[in-house]
């Protein structure tokens, strides 16, 4: 299919970059491209000037005071998986990194890009079926559609789009920061802030200006990351998106009980889910399985699937359980 | 392998939609051409500068057939704007051979039959000497991983697998 006539803008500097694209209400900024090079050309979104932002410099990783981590907003997410300092802190950071996509499309796509990366849901994708995300007002086609990969946590009467991403699932996890520069100056937001969940306004999917860039994530120090996992459960073992995955790290204190844990759910979201009950209802208590499907069923409570896809509510439980347990052995 | 940023251009502005004109610097040769900015790295390659060994399978980032390298990176140059390559090294299966000689991988698919139609083989072949530059190919499992971005319909995996094994257990491997 051929991609509509855009014009095209080498941005040199941070600055040359939100001018241009503050400027043009039809213009978007170009990272890795992975999702947009793509949705350009299914005409599912149509700026007509893209502000190429891959020559700025932005492709660090550096040590913040206190021991977290800043990661530039163009590192590429094969270049974050694999460096030491994410490795050793968080490495369920890096394994959901591995975990995401192909080797190919992780040389390609920046950090800031998986961040603004769009839903697969196919109907958001054809560029004709109702879609409140894609056609604010003109109806959801996945609530009575095919949406067995569709979400069951977060979703609104207007959208039930699963969020794709598989870092983003780490990353709430981290409480990392977004930091962005935008036409107003700097601004950084809390990453649970920047995922809006679908409620009226589909459409909507982060708090960011028209113009507004990420430029980098702060991932503060997180001690009991260091023994934290990432699992993927999918259709195929490799390059497919998650029916459910698991971000956990826990730690237990001598009498037995979660002293800490972070936990957080991809493929069952329209946002990457920080599962603050079940957390809540495991802290103080030891993790045998049944305190841990507890915790799981307190987090599901509010779950809205449909007859194809509420099996990820058994799933994902079975995933926690599993995964919990494993960690505390 | 050092990842060879080349300069990239100074500011041209904003260009397009219509043809602009665009160097591109593809197996060490310099091309200059003609482009509107919507074309992909994709069809520059095969459209413009008829190096039609890259191949264009799904044109949407699922199949790895168009794999190239830029500045020494495997990518899919499908989802790849050909003016963003600008300033970059592009690698592409043509320039694999060197005097006259088949690359080791290029030999190896050959001897381990590790094709069928040899519709994906261009980008298989690319992203398997990109995946033992990496070094992440120590384990059959690493290998079915790190491929698993290149699809071949006609399930050659096996073969194409021994071939990759065959390169990274020679002395001089890739």
């Amino acid at each position: 299919m051929a991609m509509r006539p855009i014009t095209f803008f080498r941005a040199g500097s941070i600055d040359d970059a939100v001018a241009a694209v503050s400027a043009n209400p039809d213009s978007a900024f170009l990272a890795g491209g992975t999702t947009e090079i793509d949705l350009l050309r299914l005409g599912v979104i149509q700026p007509t000037l893209l502000v190429d932002v891959n020559e700025l410099p932005l492709t660090y990783l550096e040590d913040t005071e206190g021991g977290g981590v800043r990661i530039g907003a163009m590192a590429r997410m094969s270049d974050v998986a694999r460096a030491p300092r994410i490795v050793e802190r968080y490495p369920g950071m890096s394994q959901a990194l591995l975990l995401g996509a192909s080797e190919q499309l992780r040389n390609m796509a920046s950090m800031g890009g998986n961040m603004c990366q769009r839903t697969r849901c196919a109907y958001f994708r054809d560029g004709q079926s109702p879609c409140n995300k894609r056609e604010p007002g003109s109806g959801c086609s996945a609530l009575t559609g095919v949406n067995r990969g569709h979400a069951v946590l977060g979703t609104s009467d207007h959208c039930i789009a699963t969020h794709p991403s598989d870092v983003a699932v780490a990353l709430v996890a981290l409480d990392a920061t977004i930091r962005t520069i935008g036409p107003d100056g700097t601004n950084t937001i809390p990453i649970e802030r920047f995922f809006l969940r679908p409620e009226d306004t589909p459409s909507v999917e982060h708090p960011l200006a028209h113009g507004e860039l990420i430029v980098a994530i702060d991932v503060p120090n997180v001690p009991v990351a260091r023994t934290s996992r990432y699992v993927k459960h999918r259709d195929r073992v490799s390059y497919e998106f998650a029916l459910v995955s698991v971000f956990s790290a826990m730690r237990v204190d001598d009498a037995g009980n979660v002293a800490e844990l972070r936990l957080a759910l991809g493929g069952v979201g329209t946002v990457p889910w920080r599962a603050h009950r079940a957390e809540e209802a495991l802290i103080g208590r030891p993790a045998t399985p049944e305190n841990v499907a507890a915790a799981a069923d307190a987090e599901f409570a509010d779950a809205r699937t449909t007859p194809m896809n509420e099996f990820k509510v058994t799933f994902a439980k079975r995933a926690i359980v599993r995964e919990l347990s494993e960690v505390s052995s | 392998m050092a990842i060879n940023h080349s300069t990239a251009p100074a500011d041209t502005g904003v260009r397009g939609p219509e043809r602009e004109p665009v160097t591109l610097d593809v197996n060490g040769a310099t091309y200059p051409i003609e482009l509107e900015p919507r074309v992909s790295l994709l069809d520059a390659l095969r459209e413009h500068l008829d190096l039609t060994g890259t191949k264009k399978g799904c044109d949407q980032g699922t199949c790895g057939a168009c794999t190239v390298w830029v500045d020494g990176r495997r990518v899919l140059s499908c989802l790849t704007l050909a003016m963003s390559c600008e300033g970059h090294q592009v690698s592409t299966i043509e320039g694999i051979a060197q005097d006259g000689e088949l690359h080791p991988m290029q030999q190896a698919f050959v001897d381990h039959d590790a094709f069928q139609c040899g519709y994906c083989t261009p980008g298989q072949i690319m992203s398997a000497i990109a995946l033992l530059r990496e070094g992440n190919a120590t384990t059959d499992a690493d290998i079915a991983e790190h491929m698993s971005g290149n699809l071949c319909r006609c399930q050659a995996y096996p073969n194409i697998h021994a071939a990759i094994r065959e390169v990274r257990d020679a002395d001089d491997g890739g």
